[in-house]
């Protein structure tokens, strides 16, 4: 398969980049949401009108009423999300939820599945427990309790947390908290009791919780795949999920590069535009090589990913681990190359940075991932 | 998609028929590289018959037509021998200057009697062919060239000299720039065709760090070059004084090869192999070094998924034009820091300059070489320029 877009999907990237560009941007979605201090930190309307343009159930099954793409059609939107930094839900309801989703029962399906597609639902995904992405060790707990479980720990950095009609929650059904076996996935409805959370807005203005959960009795219809068996659902969500961050920072990356680029191209310094100083324009060259090699590899993760291969997982981490590397590169240079008006509030060039600091530390950091590329070649 | 597996297939067993075994190993010096032309010699049996097996399947030359000594495949079938060719580590046939940059210029430019006689001689590795381009005074700045054709009528009488000339004491024939206008700078070069064994040429090989003397001075003197070589095999590619186009055009097929983008093992990871390397030394990875490789496999396995996708957009022309010059860099300054990295796991047996250990110290040698990577088919500094010019479209670039 050749390693660049097909006409179909050039075609949906079109549409997306225009839709995106027009609804999502970042006048519209990022800066009016932060501006009133919006508890959800996206728009409802917008996360409807995603659905209205068959975004929201793209890595649904036709045959659970989804549009049975892959994840190059995902990317081409998170592309876009990443480019325009537009707030949603779309990497933890229809990326990660749903893929977690894909191995729930039929019951599940039919009980969350038409609710993201129509756009009404928002999902979120609980896994991290401390500072870092750490999915090795799970210590929350789930213990049986008559026909169902009951849940207790604490849950960190889960985005839109408090907004979420039902989060996928990675707990410990056996075993000790190093284990790889004894995990079971659930899907814990939003008013479930017992569960509480602690908001907080992020430097991004991303909304996330701090969750606990004290007790929380859960039907034993809320499992998702197998009791104790829950790590392979879990690294399939986890490679979905670190593929779609690729795929999003590429959209930061470029989002900023583009910006940075035209910026050069328009102030004068010296009596000169300051894009004709060698300086700056290796420094925009070099960024630009980086640039295509990340995406590159992103498209590569997402190709390997459906076509379900086995390389999928080492490409995914390097994609996370490159995009991550990029992106950095991307805000670092394009705040610098603004000079004192990238520091300010009312330049979006600064918002770059923001985001992509978030989006990096989602499911793991470039080092996180360069040592699990270490790991998974054998050293 | 039917019919490419099925060609997957036939490439495949016909690969496992008639690929030698020796030839399924690294390369790992530049002896076990064949270049072809009029006095070149096999290494050894393997290599001659691997050679012979191509050049009668078309795959020395494999998009190539078949007319003109390929295999006329399709993008989509390159890639598939490609990829299996990687799969069994089978070694390249034939590496030319005519495969990589004369033979695309040709086929591009070329007349119909140029294609015929010389695309046929590359692809058989009959001529080995060298790159007049650089002077003493003309590296970078290669369109100030000085070398100077004299119009004779039927021929030029040409004199000057050229330097960094890789291999020309090997090679057989030079395509080669020479200014045929002193008035018109960019319009006044001719992209020459001769014979090496002609009158007036001499060649003197410069020594590099690396100990080794693939290049050389290569000086003209009165050198007659006619200006035909028969019906239709004009001695100029394009047009008198236009030669600047096709030298030009050939430099992004030279960036292209140099960039590595082929795959092969300048894009592979290379930390498991040092971590065993490490191992065979009696020791093991520091926790730095360990991260540094690893950051390393991530540029080089993402490098490689460029390649691959620069590759599939070139042979349907969805690349930019000026997208070989990002190549060029990429991989070029990745090649650099991953010898670097060899040397510091292989420590001070990398140091080795004469020993059996390292093969009379390939490491440490092949290390040196790297350095010309980002040197040799424009510099890297000249890469970002280019790419501020032609892609980000920067002022003043
Ligand atoms: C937080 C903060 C506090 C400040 N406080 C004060 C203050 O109290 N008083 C005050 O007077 N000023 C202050 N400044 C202004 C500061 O001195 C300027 O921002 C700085 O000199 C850069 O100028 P500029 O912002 O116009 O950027 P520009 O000069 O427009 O530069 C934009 C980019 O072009 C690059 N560039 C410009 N010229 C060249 C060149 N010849 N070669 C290569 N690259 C070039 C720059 O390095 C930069 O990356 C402050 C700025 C900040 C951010
Ligand atoms: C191993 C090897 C093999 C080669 N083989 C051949 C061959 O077969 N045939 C052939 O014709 N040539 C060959 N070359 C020559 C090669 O193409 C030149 O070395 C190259 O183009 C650079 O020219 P130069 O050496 O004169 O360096 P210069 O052009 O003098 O450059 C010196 C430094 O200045 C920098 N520089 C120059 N101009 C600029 C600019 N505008 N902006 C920023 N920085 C700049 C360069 O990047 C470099 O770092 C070979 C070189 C090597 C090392």
């Amino acid at each position: 398969m050749p390693l660049y877009h097909n006409e179909d999907q050039a075609m949906l990237a079109d549409t997306a980049r225009g839709f995106i560009a027009e609804e999502g941007n970042i006048a519209k979605q990022l800066r009016h949401w932060r501006d009133r201090n919006c508890k959800d930190g996206f728009g409802h309307a917008l996360w409807k009108q995603m659905a209205e343009m068959g975004f929201t159930g793209m890595l649904v099954d036709e045959a659970d009423g989804g549009l049975g793409m892959g994840h190059v059609e995902a990317g081409i939107v998170l592309e876009e999300i990443g480019r325009n930094l537009t707030p949603s839900p779309f990497l933890t309801s229809s990326v990660l939820a749903a893929t977690a989703l894909k191995h729930g029962s039929a019951d599940l399906k039919g009980r969350y599945l038409p609710g993201l597609i129509a756009g009404d639902s928002v999902f979120a995904v609980a896994i991290d427990e401390t500072a870092k992405h750490r999915p090795s060790r799970i210590t929350t707990r789930a213990e049986k309790s008559g026909n169902g479980f009951k849940l207790s720990g604490a849950k960190s950095f889960v985005i839109q947390g408090a907004s979420a009609d039902m989060i996928v929650v990675a707990a410990r059904t056996s075993g000790s908290d190093e284990d790889a076996d004894g995990i079971t996935l659930f899907a814990v409805p939003k008013d479930a009791a017992g569960m509480s959370h602690d908001s907080v807005r992020l430097v991004d203005s991303s909304m996330a919780t701090h969750t606990r959960f004290d007790g929380v009795e859960l039907d034993g219809d809320a499992v998702i795949g197998e009791i104790d068996g829950g790590r392979a659902v879990l690294d399939a969500m986890l490679m979905a999920g670190r593929v779609g961050a690729a795929a999003e920072g590429v959209g930061v990356a470029r989002g900023a590069m583009d910006m940075t680029v035209d910026y050069l191209k328009q102030r004068k310094q010296f009596g000169r535009l300051i894009g004709e100083f060698q300086a700056l324009q290796h420094r925009a060259s070099h960024l630009y090589s980086e640039v295509e090699i990340a995406r590159a590899v992103t498209i590569k993760a997402q190709q390997l990913l459906d076509g379900g291969s086995a390389h999928a997982d080492l490409m995914a981490s390097v994609a996370k681990a490159k995009v991550a590397k990029t992106a950095r590169l991307a805000v670092q240079e394009g705040v610098q190359m603004h000079g004192g008006i990238g520091m300010t509030d009312e330049y979006d060039i600064g918002l770059y940075m923001k985001r992509d600091r978030a989006l990096a530390e989602f499911l793991g950091d470039a080092t996180f991932h360069a040592n699990r590329v270490a790991e998974l070649s054998g050293y | 998609m039917a019919d490419l597996a099925q060609f997957r297939d036939e490439t495949r067993s016909w690969l496992e028929a008639n690929c030698p075994p020796e030839m399924r190993e690294p390369v790992r010096g530049e002896d076990d590289i064949y270049w072809g032309g009029r006095r070149a010699t096999f290494k050894n049996d393997a290599q001659k018959a691997w050679l012979e097996a191509c050049i009668a399947k078309g795959y020395t030359v494999p998009m190539w037509p078949k007319a003109y000594g390929g295999a006329g495949l399709s993008a989509a079938e390159a890639k598939v021998l490609r990829e299996e060719m990687g799969r069994i580590n089978a070694r390249p046939p034939l590496s030319s200057f005519g495969i990589w940059m004369l033979g695309p210029a040709l086929l591009h430019f070329g007349t119909e009697g140029q294609k015929q006689r010389f695309l046929n001689e590359i692809a058989r590795g009959e001529i080995r062919w060298c790159q007049g381009y650089s002077e003493p005074g003309s590296g970078s700045d290669l369109v100030s060239l000085q070398t100077f054709g004299e119009d004779k009528g039927d021929h030029w009488v040409v004199n000057g000299q050229k330097i960094w000339t890789s291999y020309a004491d090997h090679a057989d024939w030079i395509f080669c720039l020479v200014r045929t206008d002193k008035e018109n700078k960019y319009g006044g070069i001719t992209f020459m065709l001769f014979d090496m064994a002609s009158e007036g040429v001499t060649t003197k090989p410069i020594k590099l760090i690396s100990g080794s003397s693939p290049f050389c001075e290569t000086f003209f003197d009165n050198v007659a070059v006619p200006k035909s070589y028969g019906d239709d095999v004009p001695a100029y590619v394009g047009t008198i004084n236009r030669g600047w186009d096709v030298a030009k055009y050939l430099l992004g097929h030279e960036r292209e090869m140099i960039s590595g983008a082929d795959g092969g093992e300048r894009q592979a990871a290379i930390g498991a192999m040092m971590k065993r390397h490490a191992a065979k030394l009696g020791d093991e990875l520091d926790p730095v070094l360990r991260a540094e490789l690893a950051n390393f496999d991530v540029d080089a396995l993402a490098y490689a998924a460029m390649g691959e996708k620069f590759l599939d957009e070139i042979k349907v022309g969805k690349a930019h034009p000026a997208q070989p010059n990002m190549m060029k860099y990429a991989g070029t300054e990745l090649n650099k820091r991953r010898h670097e990295l060899m040397m510091a796991v292989g420590g001070s047996r990398s140091l080795e300059w004469e020993s059996d250990a390292t093969e009379s110290g390939k490491p440490a040698k092949n290390w040196l070489r790297t350095k010309a990577n980002s040197i040799e088919g424009g510099t890297s500094e000249v890469m970002l320029n280019v790419i501020a010019k032609r892609i980000l479209d920067l002022p003043g670039a």
